[in-house]
């Protein structure tokens, strides 16, 4: 697979055979860049994946937001994206009563919910699934959207291994934000480094077992 | 770039003694909510000379001047963005002039492209601009501010030039005076130092990945 830094307007490739992908547009049989990315092509179709900017967001995305706004049959969510984001009480998996909403989600209170739908007045999120809803404690910090999916990891590696090597349970979701919920603050404090790493790092390939050894080293001074 | 942490895309440009720092920020819902439309997003740019960017410190804040180039900006650079994908939302651009010897709004526009390049706004190509001038008959591209006030022969002349990377102007502004003959001239000046200022553009924005931190964060 080749990838290339390309930047707004710049031809991507020239000729006829192929087809233009996301952010990318055909202008007189070449295919040009929309957006500052890296460009790759697959089975003949062209894409750019964005770098920076700020959260896309996309139906089943798993994110993390604070509840801004309680109205009378809802709450309005921060995921940090532009359209107003919006968490029904009929998504809520339990008992609400209309009366009493704070009972359920006091406004600044983390919720880490799915999105279950994007419209043209906003988007819907979801708690009705294993996992989700409120969080109650944890150290909350936030990275870069774009680079959400080198924490994860190839089939959820990278986070697996920063898991097992800091003992902390890690919640990402794809607007940036990281819960970390670990026994103590300081191996709280050890996951946040072990991912600020990954996203400083984020360019280099085969990172999982660059992260296996950064962990053997850094560990050392951690335990003592 | 990336040199404002918080924006979602910062950029420098420096051309000479000439520097501009410009931050975007967005696209994000517009707010006062009236001035929304759900047609297509908005552009909002804020161009500022710092109070030290020249010899004489200037009043701070907006002024006359500074309203016009803003709005001049706009101009500049709303052709080249795809805003119909950001509806009721706005970007914001805000520039800093922190060292003048004129060409400022030049320097602005191209900082600006680089920013919302780097801001990932989807954009159908790059702007760069230029400054020109006349030194009596001669003409001069990237100006100074002696070359700007050249007073002598047929007056001070100066000529900021915007154009993407196809060659398509999307600002022009003509202070003095130049036949038309010698004007297609400087247009086609332009061109040549637009291409160069959008390689430098572009390096900027390739090495920027190149770094370890993406110049972000």
């Amino acid at each position: 697979m080749n990838r290339k830094v390309v930047i707004p307007g710049e031809i991507i490739i020239e000729g006829e055979d192929y087809l233009p992908g996301e952010h990318t547009e055909k202008r007189d049989g070449k295919i040009v860049s929309l957006r500052y990315g890296l460009a790759e092509e697959q089975n003949n179709l062209l894409k750019v994946i964005p770098l920076s900017g700020v959260y896309a967001p996309r139906r089943g995305n798993i994110v993390i937001g604070k509840i801004e706004n309680i109205n009378s049959n809802g709450w309005m969510v921060d995921i940090g994206s532009a359209e107003s984001t919006f968490l029904s009480i009929m998504e809520v998996p339990r008992y609400v009563n209309k009366d009493a909403m704070e009972e359920v989600f006091k406004i600044d209170e983390m919720v880490i919910a799915k999105i279950w739908s994007i419209g043209k007045r906003g988007i819907d999120l979801s708690i009705k699934s294993h996992g989700l809803g409120k969080i109650n404690d944890g150290l909350i910090f936030k990275v870069n959207p774009h680079k959400v999916p080198r924490v994860i990891g190839k089939e959820g590696s990278m986070i697996k291994l920063i898991k097992e090597e800091t003992g902390c349970d890690i919640s990402v979701g794809q607007n940036g934000f990281v819960v970390i919920n670990g026994s103590d603050v300081d191996s709280e404090l050890f996951a946040k480094k072990a991912i600020n790493f990954v996203t400083e790092k984020s360019f280099v390939s085969g990172l999982t077992d660059e992260m296996t050894k950064w962990f053997k080293e850094n560990k050392k001074i951690y335990t003592t | 770039m990336g040199v404002v942490p918080n924006a979602d895309g910062s950029a420098m440009y420096k051309s000479g003694d000439t520097i501009a720092i410009a931050a975007v920020y967005g696209p994000k819902k517009m707010h006062p909510q009236h001035q929304q439309n759900p047609a297509k997003g908005q552009l909002r740019c804020d161009y500022n000379m710092i109070s030290f960017s020249v010899s004489d410190r200037i009043r701070p804040g907006r002024n006359r001047r500074s309203m016009e180039i803003s709005e001049i900006t706009k101009w500049a650079l709303e052709p080249v963005l795809l805003l119909e994908k950001y509806p009721n939302q706005v970007i914001d651009v805000f520039i800093d002039i922190i060292q003048a010897d004129a060409g400022t709004r030049c320097a602005g526009i191209n900082a600006a492209a680089m920013a919302l390049a780097h801001a990932g706004i989807p954009m159908k190509d790059m702007v760069s601009s230029i400054a020109l001038g006349k030194l009596d008959k001669t003409l001069v591209v990237d100006l100074t501010k002696e070359e700007e006030d050249y007073e002598e022969g047929e007056g001070a002349t100066d000529i900021p030039i915007s154009m993407t990377h196809g060659g398509k102007i999307t600002h022009m502004q003509l202070d003095g005076k130049i036949g038309v003959n010698q004007l297609q001239e400087a247009v086609d000046l332009a061109k040549g130092a637009c291409e160069k200022i959008y390689e430098v553009q572009k390096k900027a924005l390739k090495d920027a990945i190149g770094m370890e931190n993406g110049g972000e964060d």
